[in-house]
């Protein structure tokens, strides 16, 4: 499952233990023994409602996640993401309530609600691409810069209040559900699936990774690095916008103080556990997917059998570190 | 982290040398002009009570930054400063009833425990520091909702113990005698000890410190464990300035010392930094608050204190471009 451009090990070097052969698939093993332990000692488990809510509460991580996958695979990271969800959050409803443009309603509002909240977030993706690789200032502190100031632009647009809504033709694609499924979850799927296709069979995701792995030898055999950069990073951007529609429609409520607080921790950490390196040029889309659905429930296993959520968090922190342990343990 | 990009190659270094005091002196330039500007603009803005003001509440986080800006010389990274000062203010708070010292130590070894942590998995087991910190900022966090029972923890006011925080010495507030401290006691370490050199010399090259037989795992633990031991004070502060430990306070407090560490010109890959010239960061972001506030005041313009993340985003994005463009003319000379 884990994509890297390394070249395999050498013949006659010492075979690989079982260990070593299960490692890459650590956190879907982990997971599946999770849910074998919640199958047989909690309440209720098997059932529709668990899945549900278990999935809508890791959709925006995973989405924010698969973006994040393909930043740290050049080598690089993204901080600005939760900030981001934030404006997309705040203009939405801005767009659709008519505040932004007065007397814009009906289905040409709800239509742009969609579309320029991720556009504007995929802009400010390609802006913090173009800082990093225009003046080479290093990615964490390049998405730093929006980070920070990025939640002051969603509070200022909003004043900081709280923008209440009732809107069904904007909030389906966190309510609605089809054959059972909520639609978030199935646009979380086709993004993971997506991006996990284009990470291994597109040219693309073969300069993504090459880029991560080794920079100048990318440079030097012709892949068009600043492109590349620019355009993971603005796809971060865009996948961050969708998540931040997917939470305040799921809240009907735009908190611009609240969406996507965190998040960047969350989705780091779901593609730490998930076997992408944080170094560059190894990455798993579908990794992080099963890392983020581990600490996801993990949490619930731990709140279901009566834990308290404080507790739950030095459990997850546990958990990264047991992950990045073990891969440092597995790199030659 | 290792996401840097390729070291300048320079063939003057001289100039090199000029173009880099340039950038570690800007901030003071900046901040000297902020104060010009806030002088002249409004009328009770060097005023004692402001200037104390300004003192005491950025005392917590100019002790955060020292800890992050020795952290970052050696290349390092440590997200779990915020979580630990609000550990160390909830494990202060309910201490001080024992008085001051007790209170103190609470915290002090609150925030050294983490620190320990914190040196053991970068040190001994190898996991990148981002990540490591990340866990021990996520666990301590969670000690610090477990200990405080998820609610603020009102600190004893019998002992004497807010004076840590609201208390004056020679009329200073005594957060601002602790920063200057602690201020002292890093510029000593690491323009005077063998400590200091080695930190550098770690953030520069490691494998070619360890070559040197520079002992580059003690230098790397000793900045974790001062940053942390820096960042439990940061929460005795907090909970003293405040009269409670705070379990929630804290979110956040990494990236803005991480801001003011970059702000005062030292580099992200680790090998030049200084740490007059992160104190003059921490200030310059204090000052753009209270900037914002007296400009309030005077009724032209109402800006939200929302203004202030986008201001001091704006003021952080204009310093790296310049830094990048000073290294870039270093690259060419």
């Amino acid at each position: 499952m884990t994509e890297s451009l390394a070249a395999p090990a050498p013949a006659g070097s010492r075979r690989p233990g079982w260990g070593h052969r299960l490692a890459p698939h650590g956190a879907l093993l982990a997971l599946v023994l999770l849910i074998l332990f919640n199958a047989a000692f909690t309440p209720n488990f098997l059932t529709w409602q668990t899945l549900n809510v278990n999935l809508t509460q890791v959709c925006a991580t995973v989405i924010v996640g698969v973006g994040m996958t393909l930043v740290i695979a050049t080598a690089g990271i993204d901080l600005s993401v939760g900030s981001l969800m934030a404006i997309a959050g705040a203009l939405a409803p801005l767009i659709f309530l008519g505040h932004l443009v007065p007397g814009l309603s009906g289905p040409p509002a709800i239509v742009l609600a969609f579309v320029v909240p991720v556009a504007v977030t995929a802009a400010l993706g390609w802006f913090n691409g173009w800082l990093i690789t225009r003046f080479r200032i290093q990615p964490i502190v390049a998405t730093l810069v929006l980070f920070i100031a990025g939640r002051g632009i969603a509070q200022v647009m909003t004043n900081g209040n709280l923008q209440v809504f009732n809107t069904p033709g904007f909030q389906w694609i966190a309510l609605e559900r089809v054959a059972g499924i909520p639609v978030q979850a199935i646009l979380m799927a086709v993004v993971v699936v997506v991006a996990a296709w284009a990470l291994r069979r597109t040219l693309f995701g073969r300069r993504v990774l090459a880029v991560g792995g080794n920079e100048t030898a990318a440079r030097l055999a012709g892949v068009p690095v600043v492109r590349v950069k620019r355009g993971v990073y603005a796809l971060s951007g865009a996948l961050a916008g969708v998540a931040g529609l997917i939470v305040v429609a799921r809240n009907s409520a735009a908190d611009a103080n609240l969406v996507g607080l965190g998040v960047e921790l969350d989705a780091i950490a779901a593609a730490a556990v998930g076997g992408t390196l944080l170094t560059g040029g190894r990455a798993s889309v579908v990794g992080t997917l099963w890392g983020a659905l581990l600490i996801q429930l993990v949490r619930y296993t731990l709140l279901a059998n009566g834990v308290p959520d404080a507790a739950a968090l030095v459990v997850k922190a546990g958990i990264i570190l047991a992950a990045v342990v073990l891969q440092v343990r597995r790199a030659p | 982290m290792s996401l840097a990009p390729p070291v300048p190659v320079t063939t003057n270094p001289a100039k090199d040398a000029a173009l880099r005091h340039l950038g570690q002196w800007g901030v003071f330039l900046a901040l000297a002009a902020l104060v010009l500007f806030g002088w002249g603009r409004y009328e009770n803005f060097l005023d004692p009570f402001n200037v104390m003001s300004v003192l005491r509440y950025n005392g917590m986080f100019a002790l955060v930054a020292l800890g992050m800006a020795f952290v970052i010389m050696t290349g390092g990274i440590d997200l779990s400063v915020g979580s630990t000062a609000a550990l160390a203010s909830v494990a202060s708070a309910l201490a001080s009833a024992h008085g001051v010292v007790a209170g103190l130590g609470a915290g002090l070894a609150a925030g050294l425990l983490v620190g320990t942590v914190n040196a053991v998995v970068i040190v001994r087991l190898r996991v990148l520091p981002f990540i490591a910190t990340l866990a021990t900022m996520l666990a301590a966090s969670g000690c610090a909702l477990l200990l405080a029972g998820n609610q603020s923890v009102s600190v004893s006011y019998e002992t004497g113990f807010t004076e840590l925080g609201q208390g004056d010495l020679l009329g200073v507030p005594v957060p601002a005698w602790i920063a200057a401290a602690a201020y002292l006691a890093g510029s000593v370490v690491l323009n005077l000890t063998a400590l200091g050199r080695t930190v550098l010399a770690v953030g520069g090259n490691e494998d070619a410190a360890r070559l040197m037989g520079l002992p580059v795992d003690r230098a790397k633990a000793l900045v974790y464990l001062a940053s942390g031991g820096l960042a439990g004070l940061a929460g005795v502060i907090l909970a003293a300035q405040f009269g409670a430990g705070q379990p929630i306070e804290g979110v956040g407090w990494e990236l803005f010392a991480i801001a003011a560490v970059v702000v005062g010109g030292t580099l992200l890959t680790g090998g030049v930094g200084s740490v007059g010239t992160t104190l003059a960061g921490v200030l310059l972001l204090g000052l753009i608050f209270n900037i914002l506030n007296f400009e309030n005041g005077l009724g032209w313009i109402s800006l939200s204190a929302y203004w202030q993340s986008v201001v001091r985003g704006v003021f952080l994005l204009v310093v790296v471009i310049l830094q990048s463009r000073l290294a870039g003319r270093a690259e060419e000379a």
